[in-house]
C-alpha cells in the first residue's frame, strides 16, 4: 500500500485542512490518483465522483481561507456504500432493478458528513442490496481484496472496505445487517465497527432486513471511527429506531486504557475458525492481559442458533422490503401484457439469484402456516440470544471472538454454496439479533500473511468500551511493529 | 332450509373476525323466519394537516401527485415517522366509542397492487390502540365496537379502457398518491347490527360523532368515510350462517340497499338448499345487486408481521386523560340535555335535526335568555336549516318571539311570518314586527263567536266531527284561520271545537 504523504488518518487530515496546513484539494487529488492507479484492477466503485469531490474540496478550502471552520472532517475524502442515498447520484445497491434511479434525497449520514466537511469520492460495491459475503454478488462485477486481488474482499460493504485498503478514499461507510461491516474489514486489513441499533440514523439507508441493518465506519485507525461515529452517530427524527438521546464522544472515550476491564472468553463459542485466526485472537487475549484487562470466561448458549435464526428473520423483512421494486414507479421495468406479469418479468430480470433466493426464503417463513414454525420461533431464539448475552455481560465489559473464521478466500470459492457462504458470518451475526455493537480490529496476519481481524462486542451503548478495547489492541499491534 | 347447512357454514368462518353472539336486542325483525346479523369496517380519513407518516399535505382535491414525498412513495431508504396528532385523533375515536385504549404495534399487510407504493400497507394488527367499545344508536340501543385501529391509506387508480373502471383488461392506469399515507382509523363492529335501517343509524351517528369530536369530515361522498358490511343470516336459536363482505358501498342510502339486496340473496339461497360462501362481494349501485369479487380460497396471504421501522405505541396515562378533558360533548349526551330541557324524547326528529346541525346550544341560549325553550326547539328546526351552529339571530331576539307567543299575544302562524322576517334581517324586535303588521292576538269572546260562525257555515265538516272522524277537524281549523285571516290561535280553536262536541 502506498501510504498517504500529506497525512495518515482522517483525524490528522481534518487537522491539518482546519489549521490551513493542509489543502483539500490536495489530499482528495492523492487519493483520486490512487483510484486512477488501481481503481481498474480493484473495482471498489460503482460510480467515482470526481468532479463533485473536487467541487467539495475547493468549498472547504474556501471555507478555511475565509477563516470560517468547516468542521470536524473537513477535507477527509469518504467513500459511500452504494445503498445510501444521495441527492441526484445514482443509487444502486449494486442490482440491475433500481437501473436508473437518483433519490431525490440525502440519507441523515450524508447530510452529516458533508455538514462536517467531508468530501465525498464515490459511491462503492456491494453484494447486490448488501445480501453476501464477498462482494462476488454485485451486477456490476465483484471487487478485488487489495490486499491480494485473486481474493474477496469479504461483504456485503466489499467496496467499502476495499476503497479504505488501496487509500481510495480516508474512510468509509458501510452497513451490517449480518456482518457485512466487521467481516470485510476483517479480509481488507482496517477497522470496521458496527454500532449500536439505533446508533445511526438507517433514513436514507435502501432496507434490507430493517431490525438489523446499521450503518457504521472502516477506517485506517480506531480514532478515525471515534470521529467518524462522533459525526454520524446521534438521534435523528426521521428514523423512529433512532434512539433518542445523545450519545458520548468515543474519541473521548479511547483515551482512557483497558486497565480493569472484564474481557470475556466465550467458552461455548461455535467452532469451525481456521488455526491461524484462532492463533490471532489468543494472541489478542495475552495483549489486553498484559495491558491490565482481566480475562474471564462466559457462556453464550444461543450464540450457535444465531445463523439459523437470521437467515430466517432477514430474508423475511427482505421479502417485504425489497417488494416494492415492482417496475411501476421507478427503476427497471421490463413490460408485460399485464400488471402481474409485469412485475414477475421484472423482478426475474432485475434481481440476482441470491436476492431471489432470500425473497423466497423470507416470503415461505412469514407464509400463513409456516408463520409459527419459522419466523416466530427465529424471533424466539432471537430474545434467548439477546438474553444470554445480557448475561454475559454481567460478568464481562466486552467479549472477544473471531470476526471471520478464515482469512480472505479466492473468488469463487464458495459460489456453489450458499450454505459455505452464510457461515462467514457465524461469529458476527448474534450481535446483530440482539440490536449490540461489535467491531473488528486488524491483528496481524494469518495464512500467507493475510489480515486477520479481532472481534471486539460490547452490549447496548457498549461502544466506549468496546473503543478502549480495540484502541488497546492497536496499540499493541503497534508496539509489535 | 335445514339448520344443518347453516351450521356448516359456520365452521367455515375464519380471519381475525370471528363472528359470537351478540347482546340480545329484544327486537329482532325476521325475514320470513330469517334473522339478519351485520357487523361493520367503517374507514374514516383523519382530519390531519399532514400524512400518517410524512409531512405530506393530507388534502383532498389538489392536482395529482403533489403531496408526495419520499416517504409516501415508498422509496428506498425512506422510513416512517408517525404522526402525534393522528394519534391524538385515534384516541378521541376510542374514547367516543367508549373504548379502551391500550399500548398497541404496528405491523405490515404484504400484497401487491400498483397504488400501494412499498407493496405492503403499515397497519394495526393484533394490537390495535383501541378495543372493546361500543356505539348507542339514539333510541339507546347498544353497538359493541370489536377495535377501532389506525393505518395509512393506498393512493388512488384510475384504470382506462377495457371494462368497468378494473384494472383487470384495462389499457393503461393512472395512480394518484396524495392519498397514499393519509392516516385512517378503521372502526370495526361487533355483529350486533339486526336491520337495514339499524346500520344506516350506526353510520349515521358514527359520522356524528366523528364530526363532533373533529377526527374526520366524514364524508362518504368524497370517500374520506367508506363502509364495508359483513351480513350473513341465521335462523334465531341457530349458529350463525356464513357471512359475506360486502364493498363499494358508497353511501348510507346504498349501505341499506346492499344490506337488503345481501340478506335476500342469502335467504332465498338458504330456502333452495344452496350453500352460501364466504366471499368478498362488489356492491353495484346501477344494477342494485351485489357480485362476487373474489371467494375465501383467493384471498391474499398478507404474511403480517411487526413492522420494524415503528416502535411500540404506549400512550402515557397523562396524554391520554390530556385528550379525554379536550373532547367536546357528543351528539347522544347533547340529545340527551336537550331533551332533558324541553321534555322532547331524545330521538324526536326535531332534536335530531337540531343536535345534527350543531344548534342545541343555541337553543339553550335562547332559553337561557329568557325564551320559551320548547318554542325555540321548533323555530330552530323549520326556520334555522341554511343558519350553521351558531345562527345570526341573537338568541334574545328569539327568545322575544316565543314570549309574544307564550302570552298568547300572537298566533304561531303569525309567529311564523314574524320569525322569517327576523331571520331573513339576522335578527329583530318580534314585539316591534308583530306591531308593524298589525298582529294581535283575538280575544276569547270574539273566537268563540268566530268558531261558531265556522261550524254554522260548515255543516257538512262539523257533522262528520262529531260523528267521530277526528280528521274532518283540519277542515274546522282551516276555515277557522281564514276567517280570521291567521289571527286565530290554531292550538285554541282546536280546543274550543273539542269542547264543543263533547259539549
Amino acid at each position: 500500500m502506498s501510504a498517504p504523504t500529506s497525512a495518515s488518518s482522517a483525524v490528522q487530515i481534518a487537522a491539518g485542512v482546519r489549521s490551513g496546513q493542509l489543502k483539500a484539494a490536495d489530499v482528495l487529488e492523492e487519493h483520486l490518483a490512487r483510484i486512477d492507479n488501481r481503481e481498474g484492477e480493484i473495482h471498489a466503485f460503482n460510480l467515482v465522483l470526481a468532479d463533485q469531490a473536487r467541487a467539495a474540496a475547493a468549498a472547504v478550502d474556501a471555507a478555511v481561507a475565509a477563516g470560517n471552520d468547516p468542521g470536524p472532517l473537513a477535507g477527509v475524502p469518504v467513500a459511500l456504500k452504494d445503498n445510501m442515498c444521495t441527492h441526484g447520484i445514482a443509487t444502486t445497491c449494486s442490482s440491475k432493478i433500481l437501473d436508473g434511479w437518483k433519490p431525490p434525497y440525502d440519507a441523515t449520514v450524508v447530510t452529516r458528513l458533508i455538514a462536517a466537511g467531508a468530501v465525498t469520492v464515490g459511491k462503492t460495491n456491494l453484494d447486490e442490496f448488501a445480501m453476501g459475503s464477498s462482494t462476488e454478488n454485485s451486477a456490476f462485477g465483484a471487487t478485488r481484496n487489495p490486499r491480494d486481488t485473486s481474493r474477496v474482499p469479504g461483504g456485503s460493504s466489499g467496496g467499502s472496505a476495499a476503497a479504505v485498503a488501496a487509500g481510495f478514499s480516508s474512510v468509509s461507510l458501510g452497513s451490517d445487517t449480518g456482518g457485512s461491516i466487521r467481516q470485510p474489514a476483517a479480509l481488507c486489513g482496517v477497522v470496521g465497527v458496527k454500532p449500536t441499533y439505533g446508533y445511526v440514523s438507517r433514513y436514507g439507508l435502501v432496507a434490507f432486513a430493517s431490525s438489523l441493518d446499521q450503518i457504521g465506519p472502516f477506517t485506517n485507525t480506531v480514532e478515525d471511527a471515534a470521529l467518524l461515529l462522533d459525526v454520524i452517530g446521534g438521534h435523528d427524527p426521521m428514523d423512529s429506531t433512532s434512539i433518542p438521546a445523545p450519545q458520548p464522544s468515543l474519541l473521548g472515550a479511547i483515551q482512557q486504557g483497558v486497565e480493569g476491564l472484564r474481557v470475556g472468553r466465550i467458552t461455548d463459542l461455535p467452532e469451525g475458525a481456521d488455526p491461524d485466526v484462532v492463533e490471532r485472537l489468543e494472541a489478542a487475549f495475552d495483549a489486553l492481559r498484559a495491558a491490565g484487562a482481566t480475562i474471564v470466561d462466559v457462556q453464550v448458549p444461543a450464540f450457535s442458533y444465531g445463523l439459523t435464526a437470521y437467515y430466517l428473520i432477514a430474508p423475511a423483512e427482505a421479502s417485504s422490503n425489497l417488494a416494492r421494486y415492482d417496475g411501476v414507479r421507478y427503476g427497471m421495468r421490463v413490460n408485460a401484457p399485464d400488471t402481474n406479469s409485469m412485475y414477475g418479468v421484472t423482478r426475474t430480470a432485475g434481481f440476482g439469484d441470491e436476492v431471489k433466493r432470500r425473497i423466497m426464503l423470507g416470503t415461505y417463513a412469514l407464509s400463513a402456516g409456516y408463520y409459527d414454525a419459522y419466523y416466530g420461533k427465529a424471533l424466539k431464539v432471537r430474545r434467548m440470544i439477546a438474553d444470554d448475552f445480557d448475561r454475559a455481560y454481567q460478568r464481562a465489559d466486552v467479549l472477544l471472538t473471531p470476526t471471520s473464521p478464515t482469512v480472505a478466500f479466492p473468488f469463487g470459492a464458495k459460489g456453489d454454496n450458499p450454505f459455505a457462504m452464510y457461515l462467514c458470518d457465524v461469529y458476527t451475526i448474534p450481535t446483530n439479533l440482539a440490536g449490540h455493537p461489535g467491531m473488528s480490529v486488524p491483528f496481524g496476519t494469518g495464512a500467507e500473511g493475510l489480515p486477520v481481524g479481532v472481534q471486539v462486542l460490547s452490549g447496548t451503548l457498549g461502544e466506549p468500551q468496546m473503543f478502549r478495547t480495540a484502541a488497546a489492541l492497536e496499540r499493541a499491534m503497534g508496539a509489535a511493529k | 332450509m335445514s339448520e344443518t347447512s347453516v351450521s356448516q357454514g359456520t365452521t367455515g368462518t375464519a380471519g381475525s373476525f370471528v363472528y359470537t353472539a351478540g347482546p340480545a336486542t329484544g327486537n329482532e325483525i325476521l325475514i320470513d323466519g330469517w334473522e339478519l346479523i351485520v357487523g361493520l369496517e367503517v374507514h374514516v380519513e383523519l382530519a390531519t394537516l399532514t400524512k400518517l407518516f410524512s409531512a405530506s399535505a393530507n388534502r383532498f382535491g389538489d392536482d395529482p401527485n403533489t403531496n408526495i414525498d419520499p416517504v409516501t412513495l415508498g422509496l428506498p431508504g425512506a422510513l416512517p415517522v408517525l404522526n402525534r396528532h393522528a394519534v391524538e385523533l385515534a384516541m378521541r375515536i376510542g374514547l367516543a366509542l367508549n373504548c379502551t385504549i391500550q399500548p398497541s404495534t404496528f405491523h405490515r399487510k404484504n400484497y401487491f397492487y400498483p397504488d400501494m407504493p412499498k407493496a405492503y400497507q403499515i397497519s394495526q394488527y393484533d394490537q390495535p390502540i383501541n378495543v372493546n367499545g361500543f356505539l348507542a344508536l339514539p333510541d339507546g340501543k347498544q353497538i359493541g365496537i370489536e377495535r377501532a385501529h389506525l393505518e395509512e391509506d393506498t393512493g388512488k387508480s384510475t384504470h382506462f379502457g377495457g371494462t368497468g373502471g378494473r384494472i383487470h383488461g384495462s389499457d393503461y392506469s393512472l395512480i394518484d398518491f396524495n392519498r397514499a399515507g393519509v392516516p385512517l382509523v378503521e372502526i370495526v363492529s361487533r355483529p350486533d347490527i339486526r336491520t337495514a335501517e339499524e346500520a344506516r343509524q350506526y353510520v349515521t351517528e358514527l359520522r356524528s360523532i366523528l364530526v363532533a369530536i373533529g377526527a374526520s369530515d366524514a364524508k362518504m361522498e368524497e370517500g374520506s368515510m367508506r363502509c364495508d358490511a359483513n351480513v350473513s343470516v341465521h335462523k334465531p336459536g341457530t349458529p350463525y350462517g356464513t357471512r359475506c363482505e360486502i364493498k363499494n358501498v358508497n353511501s348510507i342510502r346504498s349501505l341499506g340497499r346492499a344490506i337488503e339486496y345481501e340478506a335476500r340473496r342469502q335467504i332465498d339461497m338458504n330456502d333452495a338448499g344452496e350453500t352460501v360462501r364466504q366471499e368478498t362481494r362488489h356492491w353495484d349501485e346501477n344494477d342494485g345487486r351485489t357480485h362476487t369479487l373474489r371467494s375465501k380460497e383467493d384471498a391474499d396471504d398478507y404474511r403480517y408481521f411487526l413492522e420494524p421501522d415503528l416502535v411500540p405505541l404506549h400512550p402515557s396515562a397523562e396524554w391520554i386523560q390530556a385528550v379525554r378533558d379536550a373532547m367536546p360533548m357528543l351528539p347522544g349526551a347533547r340529545r340527551a340535555r336537550l331533551s332533558q330541557a324541553t321534555g322532547v324524547p331524545a330521538d324526536a326528529e326535531a332534536i335530531m335535526v337540531v343536535v345534527e346541525r350543531g344548534q342545541d346550544d343555541y337553543v339553550l341560549a335562547v332559553a337561557a335568555a329568557g325564551g320559551d325553550v320548547g318554542r325555540a326547539l321548533v323555530h330552530v328546526k323549520e326556520a334555522f336549516a341554511d343558519e350553521g351552529a351558531t345562527p345570526t339571530v341573537p338568541a334574545a331576539d328569539l327568545a322575544g318571539l316565543t314570549l309574544l307567543e307564550v302570552r298568547g299575544s300572537i298566533t304561531a302562524t303569525q309567529a311564523k311570518t314574524v320569525l322569517a322576517d327576523i331571520v331573513a334581517a339576522g335578527g329583530g324586535d318580534a314585539t316591534a314586527i308583530a306591531a308593524a303588521k298589525g298582529f294581535e292576538a283575538m280575544d276569547t269572546g270574539a273566537l268563540e263567536a268566530m268558531v261558531d260562525q265556522v261550524l254554522a257555515d260548515n255543516p257538512v265538516a262539523w257533522a262528520k266531527y262529531c260523528s267521530g272522524e277526528d280528521k274532518a277537524m283540519g277542515a274546522l281549523v282551516g276555515a277557522a284561520m281564514k276567517a280570521s285571516q291567521g289571527k286565530a290561535d290554531g292550538k285554541l280553536v282546536t280546543a274550543l271545537v273539542q269542547a264543543k262536541r263533547k259539549g
